[in-house]
């Protein structure tokens, strides 16, 4: 049973017990266009919360992800740095960004479902 | 209420309603406000204009005629030479040159395009200069010409392998046209002035037309179905692969001609044992740099890697020395290259092709190499 949770700079997390998955939101990747480069944590690196955790670019622009929660990285999706233009296709499907154990779950209190986000992003 | 009271006192070209019926996505540029990218995006934009034709609205840049009170152009191209580095007497009827306006340091105040109508000159310089370079004209010129700013005029640039059969069914004479030919011509029955020319790196033409007719043009040409519209992004991505310089980032007050490897746009008569050497701003510096050099110099970049490296990231000479020594100045993605370009400057004694160099991205040294300029061969139809 996963429960998807939405952060305000539009990255989204689908919390399975004390892992999360994290990328980016549908609305965040209309916003940048198309996407050319993606770099991931690597696996290991502890990540603070709101720390930037990977970049994505566009033709135009770069762009910070950051952690949504305090962990520890267990894995970062290949696929996607060798296929950036998967955020565009399947933002929050295949095109996931990393995967991160949550290290106090006390931290997930302050982030939005999926209608407060809808609300957030109108 | 505050974003929309900025979004009222931007400036709208007489092709605003066309960009936003069309789903652009509109930005303030240059006090502007313009199209970044339409629903399309700038990825498919980019690669359209590259094989097939893209329109673009550049009535936001300034359009001055240069009418000689004498009557003669010879002395409006005479007087213009006061202020650039360029041989403006030798643009012959017809034609059409690059050239900058220099400051008294040698550096570029604004760069643009003079053509020869005959009996005047037609500039066009950037948007976000155009109100300094006409008061530089009036405060120069205006003993010798009037100063006339056609700001009736919007400017839309068709750019693109299929451009030239695109516009031959409105203008017939288009496709007799040489790269850099320029001048009033009849596109749709209209009073058109048409240049060969652009800021893609691809053949293509750039078209003068009279404002309350501009939007029946555009989507006269967006008919076919060989054009897209084209935003400002990837009007970016396509003069970068092109290594065409973006005034206020590339070239500025602070870089000379020679600086800015635009050598070929001064021609010989201007600089030392020239018939007409010097007379403009900054001659002393630009013709020193000429003569003995200048110590750095703008280079194309290629990286090795997928991550971009963007405006501002500092270049250093190995993976760990301390001291930067140049500066990116434009760089980003390239959807024809697939692959990141950038350019830069350099010291001189760096600036050799192939030359390994390191930029700063995110805290990491990411390597890189000095490479030819354009990065995508031009199509220019000479």
């Amino acid at each position: 049973m996963t429960t998807t949770l939405y952060t305000s700079d539009h990255e989204w997390l689908a919390i399975d017990g004390d892992v999360a998955t994290v990328g980016i939101t549908d609305y965040a990747q209309s916003q940048l266009g198309d996407v050319v480069f993606v770099e991931l944590p690597k696996v290991g690196r502890t990540l603070k919360k709101t720390e930037a955790a990977a970049v994505v670019e566009s033709v135009k622009a770069a762009s910070d992800v950051y952690a949504p929660v305090t962990g520890e990285v267990l894995e970062n999706n290949a696929a996607l740095a060798a296929e950036p233009a998967l955020v565009n296709s399947d933002a929050q499907g295949a095109a996931w960004f990393f995967k991160i154990k949550i290290a106090d779950k006390s931290e997930l209190g302050g982030l939005m479902d999926e209608a407060a986000y809808k609300a957030h992003t109108a | 209420m505050l974003a929309r009271d900025d979004q009222d006192s931007l400036k709208k070209t007489p092709l605003h309603g066309l960009h936003v019926s069309l789903g652009g996505k509109m930005v303030p540029f240059a006090g502007y406000d313009m199209p970044v990218q339409y629903p399309a995006g700038v990825l498919k934009e980019h690669l359209h204009t590259r094989g097939q034709a893209g329109l673009f609205d550049v009535s936001h840049m300034g359009q001055i005629a240069l009418r000689p009170k004498s009557g003669k152009v010879e002395d409006a191209a005479r007087a213009l030479e006061r202020l650039v580095p360029q041989d403006i007497v030798a643009i012959a009827p017809g034609r059409q040159r690059y050239a900058q306006f220099t400051n008294a340091d040698g550096g570029i105040l604004d760069d643009l395009m003079v053509a020869n109508f005959g009996d005047h000159l037609f500039l066009v310089v950037n948007a976000a200069c155009k109100a300094e370079d006409e008061a530089h004209l009036r405060a120069n010129l205006s003993d010798d010409c009037i100063i006339d700013s056609l700001a009736d005029r919007a400017l839309i640039a068709l750019q693109g392998p299929k451009a030239e059969s695109v516009l031959a069914k409105l203008c017939a004479e288009a496709p007799a046209m040489k790269f850099m030919d320029a001048g009033p011509h009849k596109v749709a029955g209209l009073d058109c002035f048409v240049s060969r020319s652009g800021y893609t790196g691809e053949d293509g033409f750039e078209i003068s037309v009279p404002a309350g007719d501009a939007e029946r043009l555009a989507r006269t040409l967006l008919e076919n179905p060989d054009v897209m519209p084209i935003g400002l992004g990837a009007r970016d991505s396509l003069r970068l692969e092109g290594g065409l310089c973006l005034y206020g980032h590339d070239i500025d007050t602070e870089t000379t001609p020679v600086e800015a490897a635009l050598e070929w746009s001064v021609q010989k008569s201007r600089r030392t044992g020239g018939a007409r050497a010097g007379g403009f701003p900054g001659a002393e510096k630009i013709l020193a740099h000429f003569d003995h050099g200048a110590s750095r110099r703008r280079v194309g970049l290629r990286t090795e890697g997928r991550a971009p490296v963007r405006e501002g990231a500092l270049l250093f000479a190995d993976a760990t020395s301390g001291e930067p020594i140049g500066k990116v100045t434009s760089g980003g993605f390239g959807p024809s290259l697939n692959a990141p370009v950038a350019m830069g400057y350099v010291p001189t004694a760096s600036s050799a092709i192939d030359t390994k160099l390191f930029a700063e991205v995110r805290g990491q040294r990411l390597p890189l190499t000095v490479a030819a300029m354009p990065f995508v061969k031009n199509t220019y139809k000479r």
